[in-house]
């Protein structure tokens, strides 16, 4: 019997990203619906075998915090690639490209002239009780008037099939190097899928950063240093901040390797200091200059901030973007949106409530067990309680929590998340996707296209984060 | 190239050169036992005396035979020169170096590890040490060919020449050293079959024997010692060790030779024009032992200087760990 024939493979109550209906492709996934149609039996498995064995050695693999033994593992992954069609493409992409300068308006306003603040569009007391928000950064006139050079957004299907923004990641967005990773294994695997469906390609994503970071260079610097600023070899994420220093054939720093030298940023090599002119940071605000924000911090470079306001070294991204990461300034953005642009948001947000407000908070803890309820600054999936499947002591636990410290939380409209199929054993399960483009803000905004599709590779979980049992896969976006 | 890069990937080579020589002590030592019929256990003691390390031994073991000096030497992690911790420490500062080493030079580097690893879990290698310790020879081998033939020789790789060459030198000084020291009073017993077993497996756990007969007939102490000093052609012997770290010191730096621009290229360029002026009657006469001890120190002198001029980290605000080493 086939992969997808509708005795084996049940699309049930949901969107499915491949089937349109039970035994009937969607127009954009005929092609890879016939390919795996025509697999003869056991032949699927063998390839995500033969991915899974190539991504390891490859050495893709990221950190598994307290795991004294070491260390890697690889991201699950799951061989059957997630099709998106050229018009809904489209459509996403400009609705990010909207989403982005709005955000990057709102950094600029924030922190000089809090116009936004003054009418009252967005609350004063979210923006100052919010974590992100680093008042340390006001009056700065960062490179080119860019913030946030480096984001990505999380987007889910409804139950409609229309996307939603879910989430923005507005500091330091990872994953984007397995987006890359996964697209040269499924080359292989899928070779002749790739000749006949003209997919879009995402490889020159390094060359494109790579550019965006030189285009913020000091005025007058002729062949910029850039360097990838990465906390070290424990951190999670650290494949792809070697992999991404790689691709873009730049110096991998720690914090330790730079100093400050007579008003500028030098790291320190074997032949003395070298100048250095754009850092690309993946470490937070907190830890960047101990003499700034945490003082307690080790990773970062005391003194840098000083010489970042003087603009003789470039961050990507800007301090301070973090306040557009916080959960409850994501329930503002459609009005962000109108404000800076006048314009309706392409990309609408998921129905959110704020617990910070008396008449939402009611709502919320009336409602509890049918909303989904995030902590607004923690990501990962910590901090987070789906209320359909929680306990009742889970849900009061939670409740508590809201009235002790309701800015800190939101909730959220439990979706019924898009589906995929996956391979399981033998057959193919439907599992609940979610999508992260990547998105570069220099001379203008580039969104990938395609980026990662997390899914959630436990039987009914709405969870898609690596760090909760979550796995990839690769997402391919058709051209015109 | 970062400093703190070049000190990862000097250490990485170290540590890797170390794990394979103790792996050639311990199993030529395997071998002799079964060609010897030396009774009881004084053929391991020697063993961690090469590796410098007795007093942490003495600390943790009540003696030393042959179970106990495997054990500490193999799979110990808290002896800080055995195989298991050498392996793990050049791993993760290979790890910390990925983009700059090659690919392939990490997946040795990580399939390396995993051998000793799985090994360390599996304790099963004392019913076959042999395979064990060829394997771990061969994997040391296999990583030195992958750097030579896929990275491209400049700076980082003459990094990890100068770490593999001094860290060479050091424990061929320290091989001869200690066996001179256990094989003496066999030399008024000229002759007798167990000294000509041991010099050969002396000559073995450097990989020296083949080469010292194409060169040499019999095989005398004097005979030998001058080929682990002063060969010039042999890549085990000192002189031949410290010839090539001084090459690749230089390629770092740029300086002629003959002349010098910081302390370690002073300490090296002394150390080879001594070696080159030097004959095996005058080192005999100054006795042999004094004198491995002073290279020793002399190799020690110059890895701090090494360290000093090209790894320090000029500001002192800097809290960061170093990167992962012994010495």
């Amino acid at each position: 019997m086939k992969l997808l024939d509708p005795e084996r493979y049940d699309v049930g109550a949901f969107y499915d990203e491949l089937m349109k209906g039970p035994g009937i492709p969607r127009p954009e996934t005929r092609l890879l619906f016939e390919l795996l149609e025509s697999l003869p039996d056991g032949e699927l498995e063998n390839f995500q075998k033969a991915a899974e064995a190539a991504l390891y050695r490859m050495g893709v693999t990221f950190t598994v915090y307290g795991d004294s033994q070491g260390v890697e593992k690889i991201l699950p992954f799951d061989i059957i690639p997630r099709v998106i069609g050229a018009r809904e493409w489209s459509n996403i992409e400009k609705g990010l490209k909207q989403r982005i300068q709005a955000i990057n308006f709102f950094l600029e306003d924030l922190y000089s002239g809090q116009k936004i603040l003054q009418d009252g569009i967005v609350p004063k007391e979210l923006i100052f009780s919010s974590p992100g928000f680093r008042p340390q950064c006001l009056g700065v006139k960062v490179p080119r008037g860019i913030w946030c050079h480096v984001t990505g957004s999380d987007l889910v299907r409804d139950g409609k099939g229309e996307f939603l923004v879910l989430e923005d990641n507005v500091r330091c967005p990872s994953g984007v190097s397995y987006v890359i990773e996964n697209r040269h294994v499924l080359k292989r695997t899928f070779g002749k899928v790739f000749e006949t469906s003209r997919i879009r390609s995402v490889d020159d994503y390094p060359l494109r950063l790579l550019e965006t970071l030189e285009y913020l260079a000091p005025e007058g610097t002729e062949s910029p240093t850039v360097v990838l600023l990465t906390p070290g070899v424990y951190n999670s994420a650290y494949f792809e901040h070697s992999f991404l220093a790689q691709q873009m054939g730049v110096e991998l720093v720690e914090g330790s390797d730079l100093t400050v030298l007579d008003g500028r940023v030098v790291m320190r090599t074997t032949q003395g200091p070298k100048r250095v002119d754009v850092i690309y940071r993946r470490i937070d605000d907190d830890f960047l200059d101990p003499l700034v924000f945490r003082s307690d911090s080790l990773l970062g470079i005391p003194g840098i901030m000083d010489v970042y306001r003087a603009g003789r070294v470039a961050l990507a991204n800007a301090p301070g973007t973090g306040v557009a990461d916080d959960k409850a300034i994501y329930a503002y953005i459609p009005q962000i949106i109108d404000y800076y642009m006048k314009e309706e948001p392409i990309l609408k947000n998921v129905p959110t409530w704020l617990c910070h407000n008396k008449k939402d908070r009611e709502y919320v803890i009336e409602n509890i067990s049918r909303l989904v309820v995030k902590a607004t600054n923690e990501s990962g999936g910590y901090g987070m309680l789906i209320g359909p499947s929680s306990t009742k002591a889970e849900q009061a636990d939670f409740r508590e929590r809201i009235r002790k410290n309701p800015r800190n939380y939101i909730a959220q409209e439990t979706l019924s998340l898009s589906r995929s199929p996956v391979l399981v054993q033998d057959h193919l399960e439907g599992r609940h996707v979610d999508l992260r483009p990547y998105n570069l803000f220099g001379k203008e905004v580039y969104v990938m296209p395609g980026g990662l599709t997390r899914v959630a590779l436990r039987k009914n979980s709405l969870v898609v984060n690596s760090s909760q049992g979550g796995g990839t896969k690769d997402t391919w976006v058709l051209k015109d | 190239m970062l400093s703190r890069v070049a000190n990862s990937i000097y250490w990485m080579s170290r540590t890797l050169e170390r794990a394979e020589n103790v792996a050639r002590f311990i199993d030529v030592n395997l071998n002799l036992m079964l060609d010897t019929d030396v009774v009881g256990n004084s053929q391991w003691e020697p063993l961690v005396m090469t590796s410098g390390d007795r007093s942490l031994f003495e600390k943790l073991y009540r003696e030393s035979n042959k179970d106990s000096v495997m054990r500490f030497l193999t799979f110990d992690r808290s002896n800080p020169n055995s195989i298991y911790s050498c392996v793990l420490a050049a791993r993760e500062n290979a790890r910390s170096i990925r983009e700059i080493i090659s690919s392939e030079m990490w997946e040795q580097a990580n399939r390396f590890y995993m051998l000793v690893r799985d090994a360390a879990e599996k304790n099963t290698i004392f019913n076959n040490p042999h395979d064990f310790y060829t394997d771990v020879k061969m994997a040391s081998h296999l990583f030195d060919g992958i750097a030579d033939a896929t990275m491209s020789h400049n700076e980082p790789w003459h990094f990890l020449r100068l770490g593999k060459m001094l860290e060479r030198a050091d424990k061929t000084s320290r091989i001869l050293d200690v066996k001179y020291y256990f094989l003496l009073p066999n030399l008024y017993g000229v002759g007798s079959a167990i000294d000509g077993v041991q010099w050969a497996a002396l000559l073995r756990s450097a990989s020296s024997f083949e080469m010292y007969r194409k060169r040499r007939r019999r095989i005398t102490p004097e005979r030998v010692a001058d080929f682990l000093i002063l060969d010039r052609h042999f890549p085990r012997s000192i002189i031949y060790c410290v010839s090539r770290a001084e090459e690749s010191l230089r390629a770092i730096t740029g300086t002629a030779y003959s002349f010098y621009s910081n302390l370690p290229e002073r300490l090296l360029g002394q150390l080879t024009s001594s070696l080159n002026y030097s004959s095996i009657e005058e080192i005999m006469s100054g006795g042999l032992h004094e004198f491995l001890d002073s290279i020793q120190f002399r190799l020690n002198r110059i890895d701090d200087a090494i360290s000093e001029s090209f790894f320090a980290l000029p500001n002192p605000q800097s809290n960061k760990p170093s990167p992962v080493q012994y010495q």
